[in-house]
């Protein structure tokens, strides 16, 4: 297992030096110029060359490239173009807000989608697995913003109960955090559990079909041992993976929901930050939803074998 | 790399987070400023930029006016008042001797003096061009003493007053001289200003919020507030900019009472906030704002005044500003160049566009300059919505006025770059693009760039005309305001025929306030000195 912990580490270097690359050529070949945000609408050209001097701007490709590659190997994720702050304490600043929001979601998501999931597999074709199929089709079908619209209608302005917006850490209070948390997280669950409950429904199936449910059965074990220890585990496999793939798009950034709530996440950071062609947070941000993507995937990977016994590595 | 991965946060993620989850069971820290006054404001951008001298973007300039304080500044009349030194002219008319008042302090406790007044004027003289058009003509500038500026000119300047004393776009703020030292071209890294509140840089979230503190040692004029000039009394502890990106989510937020002002609101949102009881929906800036369309000169078939003629002709503003606006209240059909407000504002020779649309005479123009049917480019930016409607609206018109259009949708830092291109079409020019800008910003032949007739040095579009350059110069050296605003007047005529942009109309942008924000004054800068609030 360590060994292979390893090697997909070590895998992950060729991954990103990769992505790397593609990201700075991309960058450099898209239209824009940080320079004319930075100066505003009535800088003259040479105005704008001196400050694309300044920025390293006109440096050939490659010295930019090199710059910007020996500053990441130190850790350095550089400075931005446009606010001349640390892109690292950026990220570090916005990142917390995400990766709060995207627990919570998962969280809720996986209480709420994984039992349905069992129910209507469970009870397949009656009215229960009906309703969860229904609430599937619907929580894929609203745009999110919809429902994050409506729950503010609903619990912020109507009933008072929670804000309209903004952010708390948790560390300014549990009860300003999670009230501020809480209609985000609804909103991006909805998703979240339409996906989860129709996979864990569908790999509830085949597995409820399985020769050893029957034989758990006949031996007259109790149903929802039967389904929750003996069924849900082997039926696992799909289901980590959708929730290991889910968390990783809900750290890599929800804009529009992070829009609606007014949450400063890295989403806004990365859409921000594309719209002024800040080169240096584009390409930390990107780097680091790759990372995401990987360590994620790595993890969902191993935590298989402790599902699936017959798994290993 | 693995440098790398160790310091990037997602390498960790799951402890993160798991971390976070952890912390939800932390004490609640004590929330500050409890018995604080702050305003919690929404701007209609996020601050991104913290040097109001290297760029010319509104919420910098804004921020500028919170922390800096300035030598002079202009009324609600455009008229040029003391703020931190009163002034004297020499008879010739070449030496301006600048005295700064009593208790002026840096934030750091250090006086101001006249070095860094001197400082500050040279950084801003290499970035605005009617601070450089005055250094052109600068013998000396100096402080003799801490007290004293005086700044020799080789010729006289007529306008030097307004400029220095101008809100927009790059105004001359006071810093220390080791700020002020840094170059031109690059950002100021130090926030220490004079002005009326203090920037809480640990607080300070780029593009997210930033905010402001009362600075306790700041010493107002006496004279009441008028613009930017006059009195700036602060009666609140704190105020605290913040940024949302839905316009829908900060309508909500100041109806719940979360914020408790709005700089700009989007039109069409605004019945949501008529049901609201405690808040005033209202224009404070009476200036707004102007959209104009910039054609290129350099490249057929624009480089032909027939056919520049042909699209104003093509155009009409109340179409124009209809489909921006919507509502007439938030609209004004102008024609005037340097805007219907100001003292130097004329609608001479702009029926054509006023009255507008006329394609007949537009075809007409065109058969008379014989143009080709080659499309023209126009750029459309799909992603500032202040400017989405502008060009879609454009092409229509200019097709019915017998133009083949090739409408180019793009984000706008696409536009951006492309408009600095002066290649051929065919090569990634382009031939119109449209913008907005202040009224403030075009209101006199010195700040509005787009009279500036220097071909390769102009502003993008790079007319070469000569009689223009001859009338700013001639406004220069204007004696007296009748002098400069006959040679507006000139201009005007001159814009009209010779079609150096179009000018689409003015429009003003609702701002939305709790109640119990009051005594804002009317400024075309939403500044928060004079405001209080009342507990509700």
């Amino acid at each position: 297992m360590f060994v292979y912990i390893l090697k997909r580490l070590l895998a992950t270097i060729p991954v990103l030096l990769i992505v790397a690359i593609f990201v700075f050529l991309l960058l450099r070949l898209t239209p824009g110029d940080p320079a004319a945000i930075l100066a505003g609408d009535a800088a003259t050209p040479a105005q704008l060359e001196r400050i694309r001097d300044r920025l390293g701007l006109n440096d050939p490709l490659h010295i930019q490239f090199v710059t910007w590659f020996g500053q990441m190997l130190k850790g350095d994720l550089g400075t931005s173009l446009i606010s001349n702050t640390d892109v690292l304490d950026m990220v570090r600043d916005r990142l917390g807000p995400t990766i709060n929001i995207a627990v919570m979601t998962i969280i809720i998501s996986v209480a709420l989608a994984v039992p349905m999931g069992v129910i209507a597999a469970w009870r397949h074709r009656t009215w229960i697995d009906f309703a969860v199929m229904s609430f599937s089709v619907l929580g894929f079908s609203v745009p999110v913003f919809v429902i994050g619209y409506i729950l503010i209608q609903v619990f912020a302005i109507e009933l008072r109960w929670v804000p309209v917006q903004g952010y708390a850490s948790p560390s300014d209070g549990i009860g300003a955090f999670f009230s501020r948390a809480i209609l985000p997280s609804l909103t991006l669950a909805t998703i979240y559990v339409a996906l989860i409950a129709r996979m864990t429904r569908a790999s509830m199936l085949e597995v409820l079909g399985e020769d050893y449910v029957r034989t758990a059965r006949a031996k007259g074990v109790r149903e929802n041992v039967v389904l929750f220890r003996h069924a849900l585990r082997n039926a696992a496999v799909p289901i980590l993976t959708i929730i290991g793939t889910g968390f990783a798009l809900l750290i890599s950034g929800v804009v529009v929901t992070e829009s609606v709530f007014n949450i400063p996440g890295i989403g806004r950071l990365t859409v921000d930050a594309i719209l002024a062609r800040d080169y240096p947070v584009i390409q930390a941000m990107i780097l680091l939803t790759a990372g995401i993507y990987v360590m994620v995937n790595l993890i969902v990977d191993v935590s298989y074998s402790f599902f699936d016994p017959r798994i290993r590595y | 790399m693995k440098n790398l991965r160790s310091n990037l946060p997602g390498s960790r993620t799951l402890a993160a987070a798991l971390m976070a989850s952890g912390a939800l069971l932390a004490p609640a820290a004590a929330t500050a400023q409890e018995d604080e006054t702050t305003i919690t404001a929404v701007m209609h951008s996020g601050l991104r930029v913290l040097d109001p001298v290297i760029t010319t973007a509104h919420i910098t300039r804004n921020h500028g006016y919170m922390i800096y304080d300035v030598l002079t500044a202009a009324d609600e009349n455009f008229e040029p008042q003391p703020q931190m030194a009163d002034w004297e002219v020499s008879e010739d008319e070449l030496t301006y001797t600048f005295t700064l008042r009593d208790g002026l302090m840096f934030h750091d406790g250090a006086p101001v003096t006249g070095a860094d007044v001197v400082a500050s004027l040279e950084r801003w003289g290499e970035r605005d061009s009617g601070g450089q058009m005055i250094f052109d003509v600068t013998e000396s500038l100096e402080a003799p003493d801490d007290k004293t500026i005086v700044w020799t000119l080789s010729e006289p300047f007529g306008p030097l007053m307004d400029v220095i004393s101008k809100q927009s776009a790059v105004p001359p703020f006071i810093m220390p001289v080791r700020v002020a030292e840094t170059s031109a071209d690059e950002t100021i890294t130090e926030y220490v200003g004079s002005g009326p509140f203090v920037f809480n840089e640990e607080e300070y979230e780029p593009g997210v919020s930033v905010t402001y503190e009362k600075f306790d040692d700041y010493v107002p004029r006496e004279e009441e507030a008028s613009w930017m000039a006059g009195g700036k009394n602060v009666n609140v502890d704190r105020v605290v900019w913040t940024t949302m990106p839905d316009n829908l989510t900060a309508i909500n937020a100041l109806a719940a009472g979360e914020i408790d002002y709005i700089e700009q609101l989007q039109i069409d949102l605004m019945p949501i906030l008529e049901s609201a009881p405690d808040v005033v929906v209202e224009t404070r800036d009476p200036l707004g704002y102007v959209t104009i369309g910039r054609p290129n000169f350099l490249h057929p078939p624009f480089d032909n005044k027939l056919v520049r003629q042909a699209a104003l002709a093509a155009l009409g503003q109340e179409e124009m500003l209809a489909t921006m606006q919507g509502d007439p209240e938030y609209y004004n059909v102008c024609g005037a160049i340097f805007g219907c407000s100001t003292p130097l504002g004329d609608e001479s020779g702009s029926d054509i566009v006023t009255e507008g649309p006329n394609p007949e005479r537009s075809k007409e123009l065109l058969e008379e300059a014989g143009y080709d049917g080659t499309p023209i480019v126009v750029m459309a930016p799909t992603d500032v919505v202040s400017l989405v409607n502008q060009p879609v609206v454009a092409a229509q018109a200019l097709r019915e006025g017998g133009f083949e259009v090739d409408l180019q949708s793009m984000d706008w830092q696409s536009v951006v770059q492309r408009r600095a291109q002066q290649a051929p079409i065919g090569e990634g020019g382009w031939n119109m693009f449209f913008t907005n800008w202040m009224v403030p910003e075009i209101s006199d032949p010195l700040i509005n760039v787009m009279v500036n007739g220097r071909g390769d040095d102009a502003w993008f579009g790079w007319p070469t005309d000569p009689e223009i350059e001859e009338m700013r110069a001639e406004f220069v050296a204007a004696k007296t305001p009748e002098e400069q605003k006959e040679i507006a007047v000139r201009m005007q005529e001159h814009v009209m025929d010779n079609v150096n942009y179009i000018m689409m109309g003015e429009y003003v942008i609702p701002q939305a306030r709790r109640d119990n924000i009051q005594n804002m004054i009317q400024s075309p800068v939403p500044v928060f000195w004079n405001v209080t609030k009342e507990a509700e």
